[in-house]
């Protein structure tokens, strides 16, 4: 038995707003992988707790028209991984929450739950950077759409206000359309596992398929949030796909992160592994792309 | 704190109090006997509380009983036929003594389910990932692997996908 | 029927329906809750409580506090009892301790209505300390300004030092006994690990009248009474426990947990029903561990490769309390002795030490995994230094058929070994794969390495051995099985069935064994440990078969009025001994024995073992590896263990009980590390963090076995359970020597370890650096 003051189970958005304004201690919980640990190892003792577990309206994978893709916050790793909409557009995405914990966990935690625990392990998180994913947080103040780059504000941190509820998830057709993608997991097993490291790479190559037309890199656990090797990407747009631009890509991503030492891993080993990941996943982006490499 | 919990569990409705910060597997265990279903780790790691909600296997220690309501709930108990005779998954466990100190057991057995379930075929390397949240610690999970690899083989050529 | 046949396990339909009950299953209804109170240092004392708050929590019944427990030290380890006590276990903890010595010792105890309310009057107890620097190395316990953690017992941190020396002279003196003896000399070390069987310690206790009943999670049932008649100081059949199904143990359950504990709260609460939980994290940070141990190891040979002389020094870490203490330290320098054979001497020492981590205690393999990875990391070393085979000097060192231990007279009475080379040598393509993976190059390599061990069944002479057996025959001709060994996994229930069935003569069907023992009932026996139970207790099965039989073979004799001796039982049956022909069946046999109005008898009978033997299990790992150089990581291709173990009882369990310690000993090698802060605060308390090998980290796992029959085994069989987890890691070490050059001298080989090596070695070279 968990040590919670209360629970309400919310019948639907407005609902859930309504009881989370309603109680000024009340906090979230959705697939409850999170929470409930935390409950139960004091942290959370005594909580009060807004249930938005199985509400149908934040569940489920859409397309829209111009080719927007959504995905609705409540959404499990498990229906996520396979969803015929994600393995056509977003395979990446799909690959990284399949490799979340094990399979009881992907069916039960879900991607809203993943991003608003705002650590940078997430294994959904780097993908969504390097997707520019959008968030779309629901408040009795009304609807405001955040780029996730604006999302994580440090670690466990986020912009999310306690009242809020991240209603859905959107990558637009420009950040996927074209990309071959590719998102490496590192943890010291291959399953039940919080990343060590996780990298996502995205290439879009030039008509030619030779050259980067675009390139995106993102990790997790290389710094305090997930974050994006913005001057990597800037340089690497025009490369040839050779040798050369894997060896840009590992020197530049180990300049822009900032891994920190922990009992986990050394900095020092985080960084072997940006440099070495870096160059393994943009490597299979490419491939991924259609391209070919020259090494 | 009280609240009544209407669910279907091993095909038969039941309508009982539930303290609603019960997990699933405390409920499951103290309110309906149903001790198949294993405390390990009480967070989600191990897998021995293991059940299907509406065919999908989930941790019952991290799952509030209150989510249960209207569900479908599914246990090893639930599994032998009305006369009495075993799943053929549950066979497969004892001809391949695929269980050891059989506490973990139950709920890689109920993982099975799902997996058979679907009538797909899986190759050993797929169904190690299928069931790679569960810890074993008596069998290396080699002879769960030739149980589970027996059972979806003969699955698949009789209904297969 | 009977033995060698690969009968389904008794207990596997319970298991797989769900039907099988472990102690939480048991719990009646309204049980008090308790939850201990653990410190939050690792070294000091405890000067006073605050009660106050955790007093005030709605549920809470008690709060015992270390002031409130009797003042009586004992031991915990699974041993059987020494009668000179000065000879026996360390007596060296309370139920709860004022001095703290581990970070979470056991300073309180909390029962409440309900385990939300034991919780949060838990987490408000304040307890105010006296605290000292933690002591978190064996070298910094051994500082003379060391606090000495058990002043009552030890004078310093020093628990025990033992020490041998075998063969003529000494080392030093063997360094000058003839011309061109190269010398090699290594440090290694082993990491802590946890067994992580998968039931967490759990017991239940009550009264009835003044006796206390505990239902426990535990290996040893008997030895269990004994302790916690000790712990409170109460005749020890005042206690009575039962051990239903255990969810595993690997030795941490052969270890008195907290049953004296739970014993003790329900004689202070007037016999309520007091239940005791202990979670997955208390499990792996405040029950028991592998010890870690750190080996200085010296050899010297001929360039051949001919060990002349050996020396180790070996100091193992015991944390906070004795527990199993030195037995395990002196089980691994043992080991350095018993597996290979130097010409001239082997010299040992061993040394164990009380620091302020969790306390080792008895893990499968009881120090032997350490010293395997320390013996057979230095035997490929040395022979890479030398230029030879490192088969080839395994095999020309090995243990001699014939041995016998000049300490302790335990003899090979069988030997394996070569056998098992040769067989797994075969088998793994082992000659083919070694030259295929000379010398290669890239960031992908793979290699292959092997190792040996040897092993002995139970623990005479060290210990005592005895074992009972209980038998008798209801009226349908079945055989009821009453054991004071325990099942706790292994397939204990059913071998000794087969074993019944074999020996009395009727069909495992027809047998029928209590799983369950309960001290009132259940006939004595020490319990699941040291792979002893199908010797021991074995001999226990086979002569209380015969008795029976014998007493079956009488009473047919009166009734068919023919001789006995021209009788035997086959089949359920009585027959005729010289052809087989049945003349009755047990069935009619049986009832009309225990209806018989002239003599009506309930056939009956009961063995009691002291067993004086002992013998050898051998065998060897042979391992493949793909090592991922820039990311660290080892992947296993292949791994295959041979055992020598006498006559398989139940083949198919037999090669189980390979896998899980195989699986065991890949964890040990690649992922498991029990990890503390600089306060002694365990960081990875549970299995998220612990990495216990999943379906997904290890290949399909190759069992052999060469069955050579064990003439002291009751069915020629010898030590099984704990071997399989003793050389996979040196195995994967040697792989990873092979296939990178690279000699790891620590165990788990990790990622982030082998990193660092790699760059040493230069096999990485760009290093990313910030700049």
């Amino acid at each position: 038995m968990f040590d919670i003051e209360s629970l309400y189970q919310a019948t639907g958005i407005q609902d859930a707003i309504r009881a989370l304004q309603a109680d000024e201690r009340a906090m979230i919980i959705s697939g409850g992988s999170d929470v409930l640990i935390q409950c139960r190892e004091g942290r959370l003792a005594g909580c009060s707790l807004v249930s938005i577990h199985g509400i149908p309206e934040l569940m489920g994978i859409e397309q829209a028209a111009d080719g927007t893709v959504t995905i609705r916050a409540a959404t499990s790793f498990s229906h996520i991984a396979n969803h015929e909409i994600i393995r056509r557009t977003v395979p990446m995405l799909g690959d990284a929450v399949d490799q979340v914990g094990g399979p009881q966990i992907r069916n039960i935690g879900t991607i809203g739950g993943n991003v608003c625990n705002g650590v940078t392990s997430a294994d959904s998180a780097s993908s969504l950077w390097a997707l520019n994913a959008t968030l779309e947080l629901h408040s009795a103040s009304g609807v405001r759409q955040v780029p996730i780059r604006d999302f994580y504000t440090g670690a466990g941190k986020t912009v999310r206000r306690r009242d809020e509820v991240l209603v859905a998830l959107h990558i637009q057709k420009k950040d996927y359309d074209g990309f071959g993608g590719c998102y490496l997991k590192y943890g010291k097993r291959n399953a039940m596992e919080i990343a060590t490291l996780g990298c996502a790479a995205m290439v879009r190559l030039t008509e030619d398929r030779r050259h980067v037309a675009d390139l995106r890199l993102a990790y997790g656990v290389a710094g305090p949030t997930p974050l994006r090797c913005v001057n990597t990407e800037d340089a690497a747009r025009g490369m040839k796909t050779d040798e050369a631009l894997l060896l840009h890509v590992a020197a530049g991503a180990v300049a822009e992160v900032n891994p920190r030492t922990s009992w986990r891993a050394s900095k020092e080993f985080r960084l072997q592994l940006v440099s070495e990941l870096a160059k393994r996943a943009v490597r299979q982006a490419t491939l991924n792309a259609g391209g070919e490499l020259d090494v | 704190m009280f609240k009544t919990l209407t669910m279907t569990v091993n095909g038969a409705e039941v309508s009982i109090p539930v303290d609603e910060r019960e997990s699933l597997v405390d409920t499951l265990r103290n309110r309906l006997g149903l001790t198949s279903v294993k405390k390990g780790c009480e967070v989600g790691e191990c897998g021995a509380c293991t059940v299907l909600v509406d065919g999908e296997a989930i941790d019952s220690c991290i799952y509030l009983s209150v989510w249960a309501e209207g569900r479908r709930i599914l246990t090893v108990e639930g599994l032998k036929s009305p006369t009495g005779e075993l799943d053929p998954i549950q066979q497969a466990f004892i001809d391949e003594a695929a269980t050891q100190c059989g506490f973990c057991t139950p709920g890689i057995i109920m993982s099975a389910v799902e997996i058979v379930g679907t009538g797909k075929r899986y190759s050993r390397e797929e169904l190690r990932k299928l069931i790679s949240g569960h810890l074993c610690r008596c069998t290396g999970y080699e002879s769960i692997l030739n149980a589970m690899e027996r059972i979806v083989e003969e699955t698949y050529k009789r209904v297969g996908k | 029927m009977g033995v060698r046949e690969s009968i389904k396990r008794v207990d596997a339909y319970d298991k797989v329906t769900g039907a099988a009950k472990y102690t939480a299953d048991l719990l009646p209804t309204g049980a008090l809750v308790a939850k201990v109170v653990r410190s939050k240092i690792a070294n000091g004392r405890v000067l006073r409580f605050d009660l106050d708050a955790a007093k005030a929590v709605k549920g809470v019944m008690a709060i015992f506090t270390c002031f409130d427990v009797p003042d009586i030290e004992f031991a915990t380890a699974g041993h059987p009892y020494v009668l000179e006590k000065e000879k026996g276990d360390v007596y060296d903890r309370k139920l709860l301790n004022e001095r703290v010595r581990v970070y979470g010792d056991d300073i309180a105890v909390v029962v409440a209505v309900d385990e939300v309310a034991a919780a949060r009057a838990a987490r408000l107890v304040k307890a105010e300390y006296e605290e000292y620097a933690p002591i978190l190395s064996v070298a910094d316990a051994l500082l003379p300004d060391a606090t000495p953690l058990h002043p009552s017992v030890r004078p310093t941190n020093l628990l025990t030092h033992s020490s041998y020396r075998v063969g003529q002279g000494t080392y030093e003196e063997a360094k000058t006994s003839e011309p061109d003896l190269v010398e090699f000399e290594a440090e290694y070390s082993t990491q802590a690990v946890q067994h992580c069987h998968l039931e967490p310690p759990q017991s239940y206790a009550y009264m009835e009248g003044d006796r206390i009943t505990v239902v426990s999670s535990t290996q040893i049932p008997h030895i269990v009474r004994r302790v916690c008649g000790q712990a409170l100081g109460l005749p020890w059949a005042k206690i009575r426990i039962i051990k239903p199904y255990i969810g595993g143990g690997f030795g941490n359950k052969q270890d008195v947990l907290y049953e004296p504990l739970n014993a003790f709260l329900t004689w202070k609460l007037g016999g309520k029903l007091v239940k005791l939980e202990i979670t997955r994290e208390e499990t792996m940070a405040c029950t028991r561990v592998r010890h870690a141990i750190h080996a200085k190891v010296k050899a010297l040979a001929r360039k051949d490769g001919t060990l002349i002389a050996r020396k180790i020094e070996a100091y193992s870490d015991q944390g906070g309390y004795a527990s199993h203490g030195h037995s395990i330290c002196a089980n691994t320098v043992t080991l350095f002795k018993q597996i290979y054979h130097d010409h001239l001497v082997t010299e040992g020492d061993g040394y164990t030490v009380y620091t302020n981590h969790a306390t080792g205690g008895a893990m499968r393999g009881y120090g032997i995994p350490q010293a395997d990875f320390f013996v057979e990391s230095m035997l490929e070393d040395f022979a890479r230094k030398l230029g030879v085979d490192p088969m080839a000097m395994r095999l020309a060192n090995c243990l001699p058929v014939g041995y016998v231990d000049p300490g302790t007279g335990i003899s090979a009475y069988s030997n394996g070994m070569r056998e098992c080379v040769a067989k797994g040598r075969a088998l793994f393509d082992w000659d083919e794969k070694r030259k295929r993976y000379e010398n290669q190059t890239g960031d992908t390599r793979r290699g292959v390495g092997m190792a040996l061990f040897n092993y002995k069944t139970g623990v005479y002479p060290i210990s005592l051995e005895t074992a009972n057996c209980r038998m008798f025959m209801n009226e349908d001709g079945s055989v009821s099985l009453q054991m004071g060994a325990t099942e706790i996994g292994q397939g204990a229930d059913t071998v000794f069935t087969q074993m019944a069935a074999e020996s009395v003569g009727v069909s495992e069907a027809n047998v029928h064994i209590v799983s369950t023992q309960d001290t009132d009932v259940a006939p004595f026996d020490l319990g699941a440990y040291a792979s002893r139970q199908t010797y021991v207790s074995g001999m226990a099965v086979k002569r209380a078969g015969e008795l029976l039989r014998d007493k079956v073979l009488d009473f047919a004799a009166f009734r068919l009025k023919k001789p006995a001796a021209e009788l035997d039982i086959r089949a359920d049956h009585v027959v005729r001994k010289s052809n087989g022909n049945p003349y009755v069946s047990l069935a009619d046999l049986a009832v009309d024995a225990q209806y018989n109005r002239e003599r009506a008898e309930r056939f009956f009978a009961e063995a009691s073992i002291d067993c004086h033997e002992n013998t050898i299990s051998t065998g060897v790992t042979f391992a493949e590896v793909e090592v991922d150089i820039p990311l660290g990581k080892v992947t296993i291709l292949n791994i295959l263990n041979v055992h020598d173990s006498g006559v398989l009882i139940n083949p198919k369990l037999a090669e189980g009980q390979v896998h899980g310690g195989m699986s065991m000993g890949i964890g040990y090698a690649l992922f498991e590390e029990l990890l503390y802060d600089e306060k002694g605060r365990p960081l990875n308390d549970n299995l998220l963090d612990y990495k216990l090998p999943t379906a997904m980290d290890q290949p399909d796992l190759h069992a052999a076995f060469v069955e050579l029959e064990d003439p002291t085994g009751p069915y020629g069989n010898k030590a099984l359970g704990e071997p399989p987890a003793i050389s996979p890691a040196p195995a994967i070490r040697n792989a990873v020597l092979q296939a990178t050059g690279v000699a790891v001298d620590s165990l788990p080989l990790s990622p982030q370890k082998l990193v660092e090596y790699f760059v040493k070695a230069g096999l990485i070279k760009e290093v990313a650096q910030h700049v």
